[in-house]
């Protein structure tokens, strides 16, 4: 029988694998993200917004910046990764979206020790991640 | 030995207090003369490498002042670079995020940081910190930036009166922390001892997340500042509990406000990278200047630099 949570000196077992999810997702999304933007700053692929043009876009506030460049907001980035800049995104999906994964993963474990609360609090915190991530949040200056 | 800390020991505090005169000098004012001539002088590569060099600084003075790097840095990279308060909240995030993301395996699997005592803690931070960003980004800059400024005084005057507590005394724990089945036991190394430990006043200091969640999302911040002495002092939390627990909690609440500002289009990875290697380049020196320096007058430097971001943050919101 699995000991009460809280009561070893060793993690339990769901805190034991979303540690080993997150640190997955963590050096996959770091090196993702370092390697993208070797391809981005050495030219390899072509950016959207040209490097010498980017110190124009930077000191305007996101809305200006959005208008200027004629970028929509949300996922569609993912239209755009055929661009050297907007590649880098896909790293930086990785590192915000492993937290979402870990949570996941540990629900089946936190049912199967009839921790039911926990369960149902560890699935509102995927739907608030994902209702983050989804893009439906816009917001206007 | 003893010559090699001493250097060390002086070579901190001499970046320290570079940086700190980096931030009053004539460098930083002809940056800032650059920067209000719209900073067209420079080669495309010119911000991005200050930005790295910026925030390896940033990322040993934080490790070894004991905070978390976006909270030095969204005052200061807003405070005297060319970027965009947008830009800088939404990279400060990303900073923010990494860090937990790479302390946040090590220390739940050394059973520091509670998984327990965060997911209650995180669902209600990170649905705040969407809302905290989606305020923040739509606000008027100045208004941010006066409330960024006002905020970071509050940390610094935080970081000069709070007290910590290695093992508060909880004679008993509340019905919800006991329903919840939050407690814990962990081994002190040092000592080898072995601590049982419980949280009190619960619903309190859920309430408190509910306000932390919102300063997070809304300036960028992180949040490990408000964090530690709610856990630590009004709920009871073993000092290394809190601040393990308080490190891991980042990676979900700053996950969560992060998604807001990627989807608001408030990345720009020109920023992002260089401030991320920086900043764990940084980190990497850090820890292993931690042991041979004197963490009093670091942390008197990092309260220096907020003092100083802060005020000028506020004049730049009200235009002065």
């Amino acid at each position: 029988m699995a000991d009460k949570p809280g009561t070893g000196l060793e993690a339990g077992p769901e805190q034991i694998l979303y540690a080993s999810i997150l640190e997955k997702g963590m050096y996959l999304g770091l090196l993702i993200l370092l390697v993208t933007f070797a391809v981005y700053a050495l030219g390899i692929m072509k950016p959207y917004i040209p490097l010498d043009q980017i110190s124009q876009y930077w000191s305007m506030n996101v809305h200006e910046y959005l208008e200027h460049a004629h970028i929509k907001t949300g996922w569609s980035w993912v239209g755009m990764i055929n661009y050297g800049d907007f590649i880098n995104f896909v790293g930086v999906a990785v590192l915000a979206g492993v937290t979402v994964i870990c949570y996941l993963a540990i629900v089946p474990i936190l049912l199967k020790n009839d921790d039911k609360v926990y369960a149902v609090l560890a699935f509102l915190e995927v739907v608030v991640l994902a209702l983050a991530a989804s893009g439906l949040l816009k917001v206007g200056h | 030995m003893v010559m090699s800390r001493k250097f060390y020991g002086l070579l901190v505090a001499k970046l320290g207090t570079l940086f700190l005169l980096l931030c009053s000098s004539p460098v930083m004012a002809a940056a800032e003369g650059a920067v209000a001539a719209g900073a067209q002088g420079h080669a495309w590569w010119f911000w991005p490498l200050v930005l790295l060099i910026v925030t390896f600084v940033m990322g040993i003075l934080a490790v070894l002042g004991g905070v978390g790097g976006g909270v030095l840095f969204v005052p200061i990279i807003s405070g005297f670079f060319p970027f965009h308060l947008d830009f800088v909240r939404g990279t400060g995030l990303l900073v923010a995020l990494s860090g937990a993301l790479a302390a946040g395996p090590g220390l739940l699997k050394m059973n520091l940081a509670s998984l327990r005592l965060a997911i209650p803690v995180a669902l209600i931070a990170s649905a705040c910190a969407i809302i905290g960003a989606m305020i923040g980004l739509a606000l008027p800059t100045h208004i941010v930036q006066i409330a960024l400024g006002a905020t970071i005084l509050g940390i610094c005057v935080l970081m000069l009166t709070a007290k910590k507590s290695e093992f508060p005394d909880v004679q008993e724990a509340d019905r919800l922390s006991s329903a919840l089945r939050i407690y814990g036991v962990y081994q002190e190394k040092s000592t080898g001892k072995v601590v049982d430990w419980k949280i009190h006043r619960t619903p309190l200091g859920l309430c408190l997340f509910i306000l932390i969640g919102v300063m997070a999302g809304m300036f960028g911040l992180g949040a490990g500042w408000a964090n530690v002495p709610v856990l630590n002092l009004l709920m009871g939390a073993p000092l290394k509990i809190s601040v393990a627990t308080s490190k891991f909690l980042l990676s979900i609440t700053d996950t969560s406000a992060a998604w807001i500002y990627i989807n608001n289009g408030c990345v720009i990875p020109m920023m992002v990278v260089p401030s991320l290697v920086g900043i764990m380049l940084g980190s990497f020196v850090g820890v292993r200047l931690l042991a041979i320096t004197k963490p009093a007058i670091i942390r008197w430097i990092v309260i220096g630099m907020l003092g100083f971001a802060g005020t000028k943050a506020l004049l730049k919101g009200l235009g002065i």
